[in-house]
């Protein structure tokens, strides 16, 4: 049962870049000893918050992207939440709108492929008249 | 460009859209009230029909990170702009919805008023 999710985090502005990294490598580490798969893991950058979160008008987001099952994703949401430097986390199951967005991909490819020739049959029609005539 | 625009400047009109629905109630019979059907309604004043951005501009994914494209559909005061005003269609407007909530959630969307 391998779900994808993205766990988006917001941690304190003031974290220094060693400590992110561990809180990173401690996660990733979390996900192996699950069976789960770190896919990729996106550091989006300081960034000002919307409404403020525990007095903090700015925050640090990082986005992880991760195959696992559901326990996976509640230890880890666990250990957000016991984690001191995280102020606001976010977890988004993705891989049903993967899915879906992969079947529109294909429709629309098919249909591209269908309108191409198309085209070159239109034109060779065009002549055989003109050329009767 | 003006298109992009559109949606934010519709929260602000709507003082201007309120007596439009009421001259459209007169002369319902035809299409639905308040709805993008507005041609025939609009027998005074010319309103152009309204057109799905998400349809039109063909994105399939509205993602709670792009929070560029989700800060159109809402208003000042941080709500949900209603479909009737900005003309999205059903299915993309109950996406743009979940997907304006999750950003709410992660602090890239205010609740309420305008991101400080």
């Amino acid at each position: 049962m391998n779900r994808t999710y993205e766990l988006m985090f917001i941690v304190r502005p003031d974290t220094p870049e060693e400590e992110q990294d561990k809180l990173i490598s401690t996660l990733e580490t979390a996900v192996g000893a699950t069976g789960g798969t770190v896919k990729s893991v996106d550091r989006m950058g300081k960034r000002r918050l919307a409404y403020t979160v525990r007095r903090f008008h700015d925050g640090i987001y990082i986005l992880l992207t991760v195959e696992g099952a559901g326990q996976l994703m509640h230890e880890l949401e666990r250990r957000l939440r016991v984690s001191e430097s995280v102020i606001k986390f976010l977890t988004v199951r993705i891989d049903e709108e993967q899915k879906r967005l992969a079947k529109i991909k294909a429709i629309r490819e098919a249909r591209r492929k269908a309108a191409a020739p198309a085209p070159p049959a239109e034109p060779a029609g065009g002549e055989a008249p003109a050329v009767t005539a | 460009m003006s298109d992009e625009a559109k949606p934010v400047s519709a929260p602000a009109a709507s003082g201007e859209s309120t007596p439009s629905t009421g001259g459209e109630r007169s002369e319902r019979r035809g299409g639905r009230p308040g709805g993008p059907g507005g041609r025939e309604a609009g027998r005074k004043y010319f309103r152009r029909k309204k057109v799905c951005k998400f349809c039109v501009e063909k994105i399939e994914a509205i993602d709670y990170k792009d929070y560029r494209l989700l800060g159109q559909f809402v208003a000042e005061s941080g709500k949900i702009v209603p479909r009737r005003l900005t003309g999205v269609c059903t299915p993309h407007q109950r996406r743009l919805s979940t997907a304006i909530k999750q950003a709410r959630n992660i602090a890239l969307l205010p609740f309420a008023g305008r991101a400080s």
